[in-house]
């Protein structure tokens, strides 16, 4: 199991290399990076890595392109650990006021 | 059926992954595989007559390229060709076979950024596993979730009154239900035949070309609760459910396919006839409008588009 620090957020979690960073930080009821498609598809989960090794899977290049993979980003839910690692979300997981966001306008 | 659309007929959907698509679709939602041609593979629910109405394309990012609506005549095709144009869309006319045994289809791009076409004809190959003379009532090799048909897209988009106005003045569709902030439209659902809703749209600015869902129809409120089985069976992305809407009043389950498209399996609702007044939902009951159990939004249903 390889810890993985969300910087700035205070969280940390466990999560083997099997497991995405979504997925470990879900499995121990963590919040710290928003949770959506789980499938690389929406970038809801979107963060950037700081430190640490790791494989991706495929993810949706409208929400990660390939000069920003290059950078460090990547969406968690296709990040899989190979050491402990810290990222940082760029999302914040308290954003559920939808009415205040402007994405529906109410 | 105003103006000879009938329904929709098919939706184009990407993914990341081929091999995890055709299994979540295949074995989970109970679809069956009735083609496969270059980096496509088509689909189709067991009752539905075409031979397909899901097609899967993979691709470096998740959404959806098109979705098409069936017209009653090739005739109507240039009628709606020239209606279309005449509303001021650019039409494409994209050749017969173009789509493998699709007729000719008509294509244009709406002003929330979503791709729609319409086709008059497509390889009728019959209910699967039971045809159409003195037919069983169901076959048994249907596998998961056992969807009965493709139903209807939700799709999030800035300029509502842009595909209200192509949907309703010229492809002669119905408004069914809406919610209202005001004066303003901010979710209208539209339909062409008894179906509560075939399209919808919500509100979402600066959201272009964005998919919400896919819609798969199911027969009782047993299935749905069966799907549910099954999504935790195989750790599938649950988004919400089982549970039921206040908008058109379907019990429903939502979940996300392995490359993140949001899929529904529903049953029941209401139906519509072109004599039915509007149904309006208040932007302060937009709680019970989405979810009529637990009145309460939840952010990732309203935001989470491919």
């Amino acid at each position: 199991m390889y810890r993985i620090e969300v910087e700035g957020t205070g969280v940390e979690f466990e999560c083997g290399p099997e497991r995405s960073l979504l997925a470990g930080m879900e499995a121990q009821a963590k919040k710290a990076i928003a949770v959506g498609c789980r499938g690389g598809g929406c970038g809801f989960c979107k963060i950037r890595i700081l430190e640490g090794d790791y494989d991706t899977k495929k993810m949706s290049v409208k929400f990660v392109s390939h000069s920003e993979r290059l950078d460090g980003y990547a969406l968690s839910c296709r990040v899989f650990p190979r050491s402990d690692m810290r990222v940082v979300a760029l999302e914040d997981v308290e954003g559920n006021k939808i009415i205040d966001t402007g994405i529906i306008k109410l | 059926m105003k103006k000879g659309v009938m329904r929709a007929g098919h939706v184009q959907i990407r993914v990341l992954d081929m091999d995890e698509a055709v299994s979540h679709y295949k074995q989970r939602m109970g679809l069956l595989e009735t083609h496969r041609e270059g980096d496509r593979v088509f689909f189709k629910g067991w009752t539905e007559c075409e031979k397909y109405s899901v097609i899967l394309r993979e691709a470096d990012s998740a959404g959806m390229d098109f979705m098409g609506f069936k017209v009653d005549s090739d005739a109507r095709l240039d009628e709606l060709h020239a209606d279309l144009i005449e509303h001021g869309l650019e039409v494409d006319e994209l050749p017969a076979g173009d789509l493998p045994d699709c007729g000719r289809r008509m294509s244009f791009l709406a002003p929330t950024g979503h791709r729609f076409e319409l086709y008059a004809e497509k390889e009728v190959t019959g209910r699967h596993g039971v045809g159409h003379h003195n037919p069983e009532a169901w076959p048994e090799d249907l596998v998961g979730m056992k969807a009965t048909r493709f139903d209807h897209c939700l799709f999030h988009g800035e300029d509502l009154d842009g595909v209200y106005d192509i949907f309703v003045n010229v492809l002669g569709f119905w408004l069914t239900e809406q919610a209202m902030a005001g004066e303003e439209r901010v979710a209208q659902f539209f339909t062409c035949s008894m179906k509560e809703h075939e399209i919808a749209f919500i509100k979402a600015e600066g959201n272009t070309g964005a998919f919400h869902h896919a819609s798969f129809h199911l027969e009782t409120w047993q299935d749905v609760l069966h799907a549910a089985d099954i999504i935790s069976m195989h750790d599938i992305s649950l988004d919400i459910g089982p549970t039921r809407h206040g908008l058109t009043h379907g019990a429903t389950i939502y979940f996300f396919d392995p490359s993140g498209n949001r899929n529904e399996t529903f049953c029941g609702g209401d139906y519509f006839f072109p004599d039915h007044p509007v149904v309006t939902w208040d932007a302060d009951k937009l709680g019970k409008a989405v979810f009529y159990h637990s009145r309460e939004l939840n952010e990732r249903f309203l935001t989470v588009t491919t």
